[in-house]
């Protein structure tokens, strides 16, 4: 049945917004920096472990140890214990797991993406691995920026239909003519001058996050209505469809217009976990994957992109597509490159992962695969899984709808990414060109998971800081 | 909303399986499969980045992998290229390897069983697999002999230990260049191989193994063998000698080489028809033989059979179908009866070995990187394919060739050399394949030798064995019994 909906979205926000500030020395009471220093040393850990992978590959691919780029690597954990100083003086009861877990993931990506100039020969800016480090700079440093701007999410709640409106105005940006970017078939980068580029769809997912939260906390009552009973099931009033038609369209048109699936299939997705969390009605889910699979199959058979996707995967080690230009070459490259790694790997740096095309980005799970095997792919998935975890107990233990919304939404909508692109390069599902949230090369990226590890820490925070709730 | 919460929860997790699935899937169960497809350039690096074991000659290299600074590691280098592509083959990068190469690829390559725990140990210890080098029975004296005395001809020479099998010299010609096929760029590889496939001279074909051509007159030896070791006939068993042979239920006429009849008579012998290498005498005594005791013998020998030694030996063949007129053809080597320098150089060496054939063999023994022996061979004894008294005859029989026959090419002073030439026809037009195959010295055989020339020795249909064959075959004993 309908879950008991306490807290009317404004009402609440603005009941328990003088929250930031007041009552710090009852806090420190309840809980002393226990949280933290557990953070502290599991990020210890997390540091060490990059460091010893980036040492790693210079002794596996160099046969030496080159300081310089191990100094880069520091940097990086100066920043990470600089947000873990940050947390300590912003949000002190957030959940210590995110922390490190984020970082430990960042610091595989860079070492790996590090292993693959070495062999492509890239060094200084032209490398990867040092835009990597850059970014991922970046992306912390606007994750402290949310830490100390965003002192309460429910701030976030008052802003939901800006949110929606930056989520579309970020989608058109790459459709815009002169600054939209085409990248191997996909139009969804925007690029100034010939430098930076940026993938605006990386950010919009968050607002997308924020937005179907808010909305979703607005008009859960008339969602939630039930309409015709059909199939056995209670579906909902046709005057109801609108919301759902709207982001149906809204993926659709990234499929045509964007040529790229995997968006579409992580921002549909994003809205129906949300909407069936908030309405309780399976009917939605049902009634979406079928709008989603509809379209999906309408579009197999009529956009040449999405056929060729599908062949790839079903018949991926048949010659003829193997050798077909849009083929399934690279996906097969990166099975060769599992199957070399095995059950442990060949060890960091002494692996072929630069034979497949874009080792470093899409298929960045292969390269891993191929260098620490199924062991360490076991080791990255279970990382994964935790972050999820932790994001989804916000949603469990919070009190607030528009909190557990959306903490639940953005840690969804990591575990639906790597489903994603995991799934595609091990062909689960067919390919579809994502990244790997934290591992892969690519800013927007870096930034875009960042801010939700910096959201999610925000929510965890001050959940603990529920007076009613005993953790 | 915590009830939904729990479902979408487990949702999360059902997609982490089936990732945790998939790459199990992937890397345990279909590695092998992946790992094993010729599309896989991973595997194919990985054969190139062991440092591959020699091939050696007498104890020098012919065979090395040099350290280089590419992908690949390790260059495959042939010192003395051409001279021994036979025996090693090639290793290109973007092809399978032959020859040797190909055959013992496991040991070159270090991942043979034998050396299993030398694999265990490279990966606790963390020093670089090697492969295993290969000890060679070629003899670089006859090797070089043989390739010297074939010239610029089309065809093999063959020279094998009689009484262990060891294959001391294999050389084809034309030959080519391998060193050629294991350049590091995919372009050049193809480009030389393309051309060496187009070549019409075939310099690709291991002649000395895998050429198949009609033996004709060194064929009489197997019949001959047969003949006697039926019990029927002696050296001396008489054939009415006429000048031309019409075979039966046929229209055609078979004619001794020289033309006319067999030295004179009105009947000739066994031993003589051997001697002068008639066809006309053969044809009779094939005919009277049948094809069932001359295919038994063919067979004992080594013909109809597959073996490696271990490059794989194509099957000389002995057809097992044949009406009276290929009967009488096939007494002299002719129809589709089908050899190989190797298999005729087998059946000298068993004549010579007192009629015990012993398995031909290119290896002596394969050596682990600390040069410990991994693996001798003995020489091993197929069978006894003839009495040691019919050998002994035959002995005498193409003795008597060399010295006062058609085999007189191929004599040395001061050594009994034993031998028998062939002229082979093939098809009306077209050049005759001329052979020579013996052994020396007749009374305790050192080396037995057969000699391939094909394409008629450049002189199309009016070259034969012994103007061409017989000489080299001499050139060669005298280099290595003079050794």
């Amino acid at each position: 049945m309908m879950p008991p909906s306490n807290s009317r979205g404004t009402a609440t926000a603005a009941a328990q917004r003088p929250q930031g500030a007041k009552p710090v020395r009852v806090r420190r009471l309840h809980l002393p920096q226990k949280l933290r220093n557990l953070e502290l040393f599991l990020l210890l850990i997390a540091c060490g472990i990059n460091a010893a992978a980036v040492v790693l590959v210079q002794l596996g691919a160099l046969g030496h140890v080159d300081t310089t780029l191990v100094l880069l690597g520091a940097g990086l954990s100066v920043l990470v214990l600089c947000m873990h100083v940050v947390l300590r003086l912003v949000a002190r009861d957030a959940d210590p797991f995110i922390l490190p877990i984020a970082s430990l993931l960042n610091g595989i990506g860079v070492a790996m993406i590090y292993r693959i100039d070495i062999a492509n020969g890239d060094a200084g800016w032209d490398s990867s691995a040092v835009r990597q480090t850059v970014w991922s700079a970046l992306a912390i440093a606007c994750a402290i920026a949310v830490l100390l701007i965003i002192r309460n999410h429910r701030v976030l709640f008052r802003y939901t239909y800006v949110a929606g409106f930056v989520a579309v105005v970020l989608l058109l940006l790459p459709l815009v003519p002169g600054l939209g970017r085409e990248v191997s078939g996909a139009r969804v980068w925007i690029g100034i001058g010939s430098f930076a580029t940026f993938q605006p769809g990386e950010i919009a997912k968050i607002a997308l996050a924020v937005f179907f939260a808010g909305y979703l906390v607005q008009g859960r009552d008339s969602l939630s209505m039930v309409g015709k009973r059909f199939l056995g099931m209670r579906f909902p009033r046709l005057r109801d469809l609108g919301p759902i038609l709207v982001v149906w369209a809204l993926s659709m048109s990234v499929i045509i217009f964007q040529r790229d699936l995997g968006t579409a299939l992580l921002y549909f997705g994003l809205f129906l976990v949300m909407l069936y969390l908030a309405t309780g009605r399976l009917s939605w889910v049902l009634l979406g994957m079928t709008l989603f699979l509809g379209g999906a199959i309408i579009a197999s058979q009529t956009l040449e992109y999405v056929n060729g996707r599908f062949t790839n995967w079903l018949d991926a080690l048949n010659p003829d597509v193997y050798g077909a230009s849009g083929g399934s070459y690279q996906l097969v490259q990166g099975l060769f490159g599992l199957a070399k790694g095995g059950l442990i790997g060949t060890g960091l740096g002494q692996g072929r992962p630069d034979i497949t095309p874009v080792p470093q980005s899409d298929y960045i799970i292969a390269s891993l695969g191929e260098e620490l095997g199924l062991a360490g792919l076991f080791a990255i998935l279970a990382l994964y899984l935790l972050f999820v975890a932790r994001g989804f107990r916000i949603g469990f233990a919070g009190n607030d709808d528009f909190g557990k919304l959306l903490g639940v939404g953005l840690s969804f909508v990591v575990a639906l990414q790597c489903f994603i692109v995991i799934g595609g390069v091990t062909r689960v599902i067919p390919l579809t060109g994502l990244t790997t949230p934290f591992l892969a090369a690519g800013g927007s990226s870096l930034v875009a998971n960042w801010i939700i590890a910096a959201l999610l820490l925000r929510l965890s925070d001050t959940l603990r800081n529920q007076p009613r709730l005993v953790i | 909303m915590n009830r939904e919460l729990k479902r979408v929860s487990i949702v999360v997790m059902l997609m982490f399986v089936a990732l945790l699935t998939s790459t199990t899937i992937i890397q345990v169960f279909q590695a092998d499969s992946l790992t094993a497809d010729a599309r896989n350039t991973r595997t194919l690096y990985d054969s190139y980045s062991v440092e591959r074991g020699a091939i050696l000659v007498a104890g020098n290299p012919i065979a090395q992998s040099m350290p280089v600074a590419d992908d690949y590691k390790y260059q495959r280098t042939y010192s003395n290229g051409p001279l021994y592509a036979p025996i090693t083959g090639f290793m290109p990068i973007n092809g399978s390897p032959t020859g040797l190469e190909h055959a013992l690829n496991g040991e070159l390559s270090g991942t043979s069983n034998a050396q299993f725990f030398d694999k265990i140990n490279s990966l606790i210890t963390g020093q670089n697999a090697k492969g295993a080098s290969v000890e060679v029975t070629i003899d670089p004296v006859a090797q070089q002999a043989a390739w010297d005395a074939l010239g610029n001809l089309t065809g093999s020479v063959v020279v094998t230990e009689p009484k262990t099998g060891r294959i001391l010299a294999m050389v084809s010609k034309p030959g080519y260049d391998p060193n050629l096929l294991t350049v590091h760029d995919n372009q050049k590889v193809t480009d030389s191989y393309e051309s060496l496939v187009s070549d019409k001279a075939n310099p690709l074909i291991d002649r000395a193994i895998n050429a198949l051509n009609p033996p004709g007159s060194v064929f009489k030896l197997v019949v001959v063998t047969a003949a006697l070791e039926s019990g029927k006939f002696t050296p001396e068993s008489t054939f009415p000698n006429p000048g031309t042979f019409q075979l039966p239920g046929s229209s055609s006429i078979v004619i001794n080489s020289g033309g006319g009849t067999c030295g004179g008579g009105d009947t000739v012998t066994i031993a003589t028809a051997l001697r002068l290498s008639c066809n006309i005498p053969m044809a009779e005594l094939g005919l009277q033989l049948g094809d069932k005791a001359i295919r038994d013998t063919a067979e004992k020998f080594g013909f109809n059979t597959d073996y490696s030694i271990p490059l794989n030996v194509s099957q000389s063949a002995y057809p097992l179908e044949l009406d009276d007129a290929q009967l009488a053809l096939s007494a002299f080597g002719q129809t589709s009866v089908r050899a190989t320098p190797l298999q005729m150089a087998m059946v000298s060496a068993t004549i010579a070995n007192g009629g015990v054939e012993m398995a031909p063999n290119l290896i002596d023994q394969i050596l682990a990187p600390n040069l410990s022996p991994l693996q001798s061979f003995e020489p091993r004894t197929m069978k006894r394919v003839m009495s040691a008294e019919t050998a002994a005859t035959i002995t005498q029989m193409m003795v008597n060739g060399v010295q006062d026959g058609a085999a007189s090419n191929a004599r040395i002073d001061g050594v009994n050399v034993a031998g028998k030439t062939g002229t082979a026809e093939n098809a009306a037009d077209d050049p005759y394949t001329l052979w020579f195959t013996g052994f020396a010295p007749a009374e305790d055989p050192k080396y037995a030798i057969s000699v391939l020339v094909e394409d008629g020795g450049g002189l199309g249909q009016t070259g034969y064995g012994n103007l061409l064959a017989a000489p080299i075959a001499k050139q060669v004993l005298e280099a290595v019994l003079n050794k």
